[in-house]
């Protein structure tokens, strides 16, 4: 249950902050003039770009993990024993419950008592975490500074660490990956004698057939809040377009986000997508069995389809196809949430913090043994992939995941508040009393623009 | 608050040049020793935390003075608008419910003749009650998704068909209102019938010798003589009303956010401490809930006669 929970919640938006190289320098020059002067730095390493405590090589450090990451902690003491780890269980800031953030802002007040590192299940994190609040250090310890080398970073799918990017430094590890791929029931498909849609114009034209043809039978669902990053994202809707980490602009009614949200409209209209959210209980009571297809992230296979709990897919039914695309524009997709790791910056064992991150991102022990998402450390992936094929579930290859991963397109961003909160709040109701979406599309735009502001953002 | 007073009296005579009798002296002390835990819990989780909040809510997040700055802030944020109608609804939905149906059922159970089963029909009322907070709202969840509620039929009849269907936003002060009478008005249908025992019996025999029915009685005699507990009643339903978050809050996580995050007043403030890191703007915030809900109180406590003394005689 706490991995559908993990996936389930507000998950933010994972993007890219493209960034000029002018601005990176002045990035450079504000992290080391922030803060107190730096104490004596573990190694030889010196400084690794922030002001640090001083340091203990032989100090516990202290995890802060969901339930679903104990086994993470468990795999890094076997592996290594030497390093004490204590760890502190919290429930990963999922379901909008911001605890990490929360947290943090109260030790920030009381000066002291920080984790060492932290999981978190949302992929938005690192707005906050690398800003200082109210004059206090930034949570988030930058990790391109020295303090990940060069070579593990590089090794991330590509995209992966743009959810952790601010002001073109790192400051998280992506735990997994969430890219958008479209799922399909390959017996029904040939049942029915339908064709693999490519593109969305397909999609939607092969939706209004089922509609007619085979009605009760889905080709998607639109009942929860990551909605708008599998439909909207995909579309290069401008909705979410970080441009600095205090900067945003926002333009929710232009034609991209029009085409998708007409699509939204039909197919609930032809009652083809779902309104109900994938984990309620309505929606395997009324559905399993008949989603023909589905779009949606590549964790879709085990929290929705491969679980007893939901649509219970018996195996050699499941197939996965490349993310569909607009036509005429280049295959993107989106991708809906993606856990994330934080080093702290009051560390007083960052070596042994960095050991133990980058163990948890990158290790076959972990991330290809045990992890349930797909990695986002690319080597890892590509074995993640196969043992998951090796288990027979599937009814087709699953290198469309793969290729998905570096097709997330970088137009939208991760900002600190959540895409999905204002999408729930603003149009799932829209959804749900039946009213268009495409009509509505400014109200979305007033919607993110005021919540950009009260969050401290300077919005376009 | 007599409690106080008497306790006040009786250090005043202490002091006094001419001290009463002994005996008179002597009742004062059990009376301070009975209230001071209570004045002293007061003070430290009631009085200090509320002077901080007002201290609070006028500094800047340095601790400079910023006067009204932070009060106009949240009052100017879009949410805040919204959040002040949802409370307002959901206090008047649910206040006129409790005044009304919690005194008709008092009066209708006390009207009950055989005794096990006036005693089982109070029992069966509170028993919702005792439920804590948060695990009764948990059990509404439940509820109110047709696909798995005893009363989905109830609900489909309505014409929902889905949880996020029946949680809707102009849905939310009246099934906020329900959930709440159906914690808390148990309880004070208890209360109330243990007020209607308080009558005096020859009162009310006098009345039905003066030809007067159930229905007349219940007008002119024990309405009137319940008009202290049911301002009492809405004082603190009031207090609670205003302060309302765990429903929301819940419905929110639950509903994956279609019940937003930022529903109610509290809530507001919540987000502001803890997701704006702005803890003045949460203790403006707080404040005005603070005057509001002392302002509605007093009006309920001059109108409803609350602090009256009882006649002596």
């Amino acid at each position: 249950m706490s991995k559908l929970f993990h996936h389930r919640m507000l998950r933010s938006n994972t993007g890219r902050n493209v960034l000029a190289g002018a601005l990176l320098m002045s990035a450079l020059a504000a992290c080391s003039s922030g803060g107190s002067t730096p104490a004596v730095g573990a190694g030889a390493g010196g400084t690794y770009g922030f002001a640090q405590a001083a340091q203990n090589s032989s100090a516990p450090i202290t995890v802060w993990v969901d339930s679903d990451r104990a086994a993470a902690v468990a795999a890094f003491t076997k592996a290594n024993p030497g390093v004490a780890v204590k760890v502190v269980t919290y429930d990963g800031s999922a379901n909008g419950s911001n605890s990490f953030k929360t947290k943090i802002g109260l030790l920030d007040r009381a000066g002291q008592g920080w984790p060492d590192v932290v999981f978190s299940t949302q992929n938005n994190d690192a707005a906050w975490a690398s800003q200082k609040t109210n004059g206090k250090a930034a949570f988030g310890a930058v990790l391109d500074q020295g303090l990940i080398p060069p070579g593990v970073l590089g090794g991330f799918t590509k995209g992966a660490l743009d959810p952790c990017t601010v002001s073109g430094h790192v400051y998280c590890l992506r735990n997994d990956l969430a890219q958008n791929v479209l799922w399909f029931d390959k017996t029904l498909m040939t049942k029915f004698g339908y064709t693999l849609p490519t593109s969305w114009e397909d999609y939607q034209t092969l939706s209004a057939k089922v509609a007619q043809e085979h009605p009760g039978y889905l080709t998607g669902g639109v009942g929860d809040a990551w909605t708008p990053e599998v439909f909207m994202w995909a579309s290069q809707c401008g909705a979410n377009q970080v441009t600095g980490p205090r900067a945003v602009t926002i333009e929710a009614t232009g034609p991209n986000c029009q085409r998708a949200a007409k699509l939204i409209d039909a197919g609930v209209a032809n009652k083809t997508l779902s309104t109900v959210s994938v984990f309620s209980p309505g929606f395997v009571k009324q559905y399993a069995g008949k989603v023909l297809m589905m779009p949606g992230p590549a964790w879709f296979a085990g929290a929705v389809f491969n679980n007893p709990s939901a649509l219970k897919l018996p195996a050699g039914q499941l197939g996965v196809a490349a993310p569909l695309a607009w036509s005429g524009a280049q295959p993107v997709t989106g991708d809906v949430g993606g856990g994330t790791w934080f080093i702290s910056s009051h560390s007083k064992n960052l070596a042994a913090a960095s050991k133990f991150a980058q163990f948890v991102t990158t290790s076959d022990d972990y991330q290809v043994d045990l992890a349930p998402g797909y990695p986002a450390f690319g080597a890892a992936a590509a074995k993640w992939i196969s043992k998951q094929e090796s288990s027979k579930y599937y009814a087709t290859s699953l290198q469309p995941i793969i290729d998905a991963g570096g097709q997330i397109w970088s137009g939208w961003g991760s900002p600190e508040f959540s895409q999905e909160a204002v999408w729930a709040k603003t149009m799932t109701p829209l959804v749900n009393s039946g009213q268009s979406i495409a009509a509505n599309l400014q109200k979305w735009q007033d919607a993110l623009k005021n919540q950009a502001q009260v969050t401290g953002y300077t919005v376009k | 608050m007599s409690d106080l007073r008497t306790a006040a009296t009786g250090l005043g005579a202490r002091g006094g040049r001419a001290p009463r009798p002994r005996s008179s002296l002597m009742p004062a002390w059990p009376g301070v020793l009975f209230v001071t835990p209570y004045v002293v819990l007061m003070i430290v989780f009631g009085i200090a935390p509320a002077a901080y909040a007002i201290v609070l809510s006028v500094s800047k997040a340095d601790g400079g003075f910023a006067g009204l700055a932070n009060l106009k802030r949240v009052t100017g944020d879009f949410r805040f608008v919204p959040a002040l109608q949802h409370v307002a609804l959901y206090i008047g939905i649910w206040l006129v419910a409790m005044i009304v149906l919690v005194v008709l059922l008092a009066l209708m159970v006390h009207q009950v003749r055989r005794r096990w089963a006036r005693t089982s029909v109070r029992f069966v009322y509170y028993v919702p009650g005792a439920l804590a907070g948060a695990s009764s709202v948990l059990l509404w969840l439940f509820m109110l998704d047709p696909a798995a509620s005893p009363i989905g039929f109830v609900l489909r009849w309505l014409g929902f068909s889905s949880f996020a269907q029946t949680i809707a936003p102009s849905h939310l002060p009246v099934i906020l209102a329900v959930i709440a009478f159906w914690t808390g008005a148990g309880g004070w249908i208890v209360v109330m019938y243990g007020a209607l025992n308080n009558i005096s019996g020859d009162l009310l025999e006098a009345a039905r010798i003066d030809g007067a029915g159930a229905v007349q009685i219940a007008i002119h005699i024990q309405l009137p003589l319940l008009r202290k507990w049911i301002a009492y009643m809405s004082v603190l339903s009031i207090a609670a009303g205003t302060q309302l978050f765990v429903e929301p809050t819940l419905l929110s996580q639950a509903s994956n956010a279609i019940v937003p995050n930022d529903y109610s007043l509290n809530q507001l403030a919540y987000q502001y401490a803890f997701t704006l890191n702005d803890l003045n703007g949460s203790a403006a915030i707080s404040v005005l809930l603070l005057i509001v809900t002392a302002l509605a109180s007093a009006v309920f406590v001059t109108r409803g006669g609350l602090f009256d003394t009882e006649p002596t005689s």
